[in-house]
């Protein structure tokens, strides 16, 4: 079971400058939006794949669900 | 997971124009994330192919994540690309790009 904070945490780490903020309390199913510069030029395609990667096996697996938003901050 | 798996979904990949991997079928999705990728795809009027991933778990529901090393399940296909999942797919729609993108990939075929 995760908590949003987890979840939080994972894409904190490793995405230092990004903005995240997570939500959901069921343990399996969460929405996060995460604002980082990093995703500037990227296709949306890369940047769900940037959280996804900081999350690594959990997703799809212990993590059943995650409703996911990216942006750049502006 | 083996490489004919991957080659299946290759295959199919490139014979659709349109094609979403999901859970379920488009007249019963079986997760909300898929029902509402479904919606948006039915709501832009084209035709589209789509492969139940339960059909063949042994196939699908690893085969896809590795295909294109996306880790969750709906999967939208256009031209051969991957799009993205139920929340990229939802974007596109609000936006209206996805109803240009599927219309032109359905000329396109």
């Amino acid at each position: 079971m995760y908590s949003a904070e987890q979840i939080q945490d994972l894409i904190e780490a490793a995405l230092p400058d990004a903005q995240v903020r997570v939500e959901g309390d069921d343990g399996q199913h969460f929405a996060a939006l995460v604002v980082s510069p990093q995703f500037e030029g990227k296709s949306r395609i890369e940047q769900h794949r940037m959280v996804y990667a900081a999350l690594g096996d959990r997703m799809g697996g212990e993590i059943h669900a995650l409703s996911l938003r990216t942006a750049t901050p502006d | 997971m083996s490489t004919e798996a991957l080659e299946v979904i290759r295959k199919e990949v490139a014979e659709n124009p349109i094609i979403i991997y999901m859970k379920g079928t488009p007249d019963f999705p079986q997760c909300g994330f898929s029902a509402r990728a479904i919606e948006a795809l039915k709501a832009c009027g084209v035709g589209f192919a789509a492969v139940n991933v339960f059909e063949d778990e042994e196939v699908y529901r690893q085969g896809v994540k590795l295909f294109s090393n996306w880790p969750t399940i709906p999967q939208l296909y256009v031209k051969g690309e991957l799009v993205g999942g139920s929340d990229i797919i939802m974007d596109l729609y609000q936006s209206g790009e996805l109803q240009e993108m599927l219309q032109n990939a359905a000329q396109a075929a």
